[in-house]
């Protein structure tokens, strides 16, 4: 897994609510290899039946082209637990996410990918959605280490990430790896459920 | 003396195998179910070379992307061929319990794990997907993973958990006739909105949830994630053991009594305090309907299409604009005027024989106005369905009468339907574009999507009952 430090790139506002992971990507692309499923980030929500960039949406303006963070609302990327929801986010580029509340199984999620998931007060991701729509192309600065945000208009914010989290995306670690070291906690576990659960 | 402890509290320490001075904790996986989704985390694991550490916890059955017009592997579509064939392969290599297709126990996965006696009061079930939540109707702390966790979880039988909050849905008092777990669980989505319950587990509660049969508790928890909620549960009683006894998996002679002796210990104990507490009253549900594109866009079957001028605030209204907007739907339009263009009965939600009872109830001596699809959750509900008669009536009043699998719910299979169409369903999701692009969904009950379908709009399954 790729580490994350610090960055500081375009972000795009999305200021819609409920965001589900229908909408980030949509189910016929599950199935398919994940090359084959960069196209469909957002394919719907962007595009109409025709094919054409739908007016108003963010996602289509070129001035966030080079966007790899999305500032979102309340309950970003909900439902599914699809996990191309994040990978295909990768692929076109994001590694950050801020919103005041996600979708518990996208969270989880991103830091399977080397992502990062961004709580703020939702007054506070809401200016900065404003400002972004303001000043379309305007960067976000994001310090893993110290835990804080630079907005678009300076301000700096601090967020809460579980320390077990942070130190696993600051040194990209391989959680399959980690959880083998505790083998023998897992072994005296299983040892003692034979005992107490037979019938499982 | 310690605290009185919640359901939840009392499953998550028994399932600890490691507390890190962070909060972090390993919690241990009792039991893990796979579908046909599940074929890319398989081919992490053979990456790094390694097989499942407990095969023998795990169950499969392919259910998201089989097709409900036949029962062939050989489907049109090369990917989706692919995972058909990788989830038989996978399995028999890596020794795991498959209920592949042509075996009567294949269905949905959150349908197959009950009616095969695998999900059990006390346990910790994980699968790859979000609606594992269902499974929490027998008094197990269930939830959904991501495909790299389902990795993981082969490699280990472990995941790496911050413990979430826990919250207390009471619905008390007596339920109308025909108002289900459906109605009951769209009611508390209303009230506490898609997000309500992020970061929490949902424990239902009270005389009306006591009063489900088990088919109702299953849906009823199967919804909890449409609520944000990290799992949802009931505590297990005499309708929970009833139900398991004699189940496939379900302990046996012996065993079944040690079982029932741990299973009696795992309700919330009197006095156990929970983070949050949501009451509702059960006399004042009524059949309900989605008339958005999120779940919490729901109101009674009697209510009228909202105004977006009477939203709290200016995002809340922007969201109804767009959403009154891809459904077709003008605000003050009384719901039961509507009219619906096709109907769908299936799904991890609403697919169980008594899903299928309360539809064919409707169904029976009527004709269906519109397209109308019955997708049974596993071959066996079929089967039983069918030894009931319930088949006849269904296509007698003109249904469409399928072979098990997620179908319409997702419609990664193909069933999909077409732009503009409007469709009463029993699913969980009338997210945009989760049924077919361009497509509308509304979320009902099995009785209520009948209804829809001998009628051609929606109407209070009441008025055709009595």
């Amino acid at each position: 897994m790729d580490a994350f430090t610090t960055l500081t790139a375009v972000a795009v506002p999305l200021d819609q609510a409920n965001i589900d992971t229908d909408q980030i990507i949509p189910a016929r692309y599950l199935g398919k290899l994940r090359p084959e499923q960069v196209d469909g980030y957002f394919h719907d929500f962007r595009l109409d039946a025709n094919g054409r960039p739908r007016e108003g949406v963010t996602l289509n303006n070129p001035a966030y082209k080079e966007a790899k963070i999305m500032v979102a609302n309340y309950n970003f990327a909900c439902g599914s637990s699809r996990e191309n929801a994040v990978t295909v986010m990768v692929d076109n580029g994001f590694r950050a996410f801020i919103a005041p509340s996600f979708g518990d199984i996208f969270f989880n999620n991103c830091f399977q990918n080397g992502c990062l998931p961004i709580r703020l007060p939702a007054d506070r991701v809401a200016r900065i959605r404003v400002i972004l729509h303001e000043l379309p192309g305007a960067e976000i600065a994001i310090d893993l280490p110290s835990q804080t945000v630079i907005g678009p208009d300076g301000q700096k914010d601090s967020f809460e990430i579980d320390p077990f989290r942070k130190d696993m995306l600051l040194k990209g670690a391989d959680e399959v790896k980690i959880t083998l070291g505790y083998e023998t906690d897992i072994a005296a576990f299983e040892a003692r459920q034979r005992q107490e659960m037979p019938w499982l | 003396m310690t605290a009185p402890r919640t359901m939840f509290e009392k499953i998550w320490q028994r399932h600890v195998v490691v507390d890190r001075p962070d909060g972090y904790t390993l919690l241990y996986v009792d039991r893990h179910l796979m579908h046909d989704g599940s074929s890319p985390a398989y081919t992490r694991l053979k990456a790094r070379g390694m097989g499942l550490r407990r095969p023998d916890r795990a169950a499969a059955t392919p259910d998201h992307y089989v097709k409900t017009d036949s029962r062939t592997k050989d489907v049109p579509d090369p990917d989706h061929r692919r995972l058909l064939n990788d989830i038989t392969t996978n399995c028999n290599e890596t020794g795991v319990t498959l209920f592949d297709l042509g075996d009567a126990r294949q269905g949905i996965i959150h349908v197959v794990g009950p009616e095969q006696g695998l999900s059990q009061p006390g346990l910790t079930l994980v699968c790859g997907d979000s609606h594992t939540s269902t499974h929490g109707a027998l008094g197990a702390l269930a939830f959904g993973i991501g495909s790299s966790e389902v990795t993981h979880v082969m490699a280990t039988q472990c995941l790496w958990q911050r413990k979430p909050k826990s919250m207390r849905i009471t619905v008390d008092g007596s339920l109308s006739p025909h108002i289900t777990g459906k109605d009951i669980i769209l009611a508390i989505i209303g009230k506490i909105g898609a997000a309500g319950a992020v970061g929490h587990v949902m424990e239902y509660a009270g005389s009306a949830i006591r009063g489900l049969s088990m088919e109702g508790r299953l849906t009823l928890c199967n919804m909890s994630i449409e609520a944000g909620g990290r799992a949802g549960m009931v505590a297990p009683d005499d309708i929970t053991f009833a139900y398991l006894k004699g189940k496939p998996f379900a302990p046996k002679g012996e065993n079944w009594d040690k079982a029932m002796a741990f299973w009696k210990t795992v309700p919330t104990e009197d006095g156990a305090s929970f983070d949050r507490e949501v009451t509702l009253n059960a006399a004042e549900i009524a059949p309900m309907v989605t008339w958005g594109t999120s779940p919490e866009d729901v109101l009674s079957i009697n209510g009228r299409v909202p105004d977006p001028a009477s939203a709290p605030d200016a995002g809340k209204q922007e969201n109804m604009k767009r959403a009154l907007e891809y459904m077709d739907l003008k605000p003050g339009t009384p719901m039961d005027t509507v009219a619906v263009d096709r109907v769908f009965i299936g799904s991890c939600t609403n697919s169980r024989i008594e899903d299928l009872r309360a539809a064919a109830a409707v169904a029976k001596g009527r004709k269906a106005q519109i397209p109308a699809w019955v997708v049974a959750g596993s071959g066996l509900v079929k089967q039983q369905a069918e030894a009931e008669g319930l088949d006849r009536i269904f296509r007698e009043a003109g249904f469409d009468w399928r072979e098990p699998g997620c179908s319409m719910c997702i419609g990664v299979n193909g069933d999909v339907g077409t732009r503009g169409q409007r469709i009463a369903s029993t699913s969980n999701r009338n997210f945009v574009g989760r049924q077919g692009q361009g497509v509308r969904t509304h979320l009902v009950s099995p009785a209520m999507a009948a209804a829809a379908a001998v009628t051609g709009r929606f109407t209070d399954v009441r008025k055709l009952l009595g």
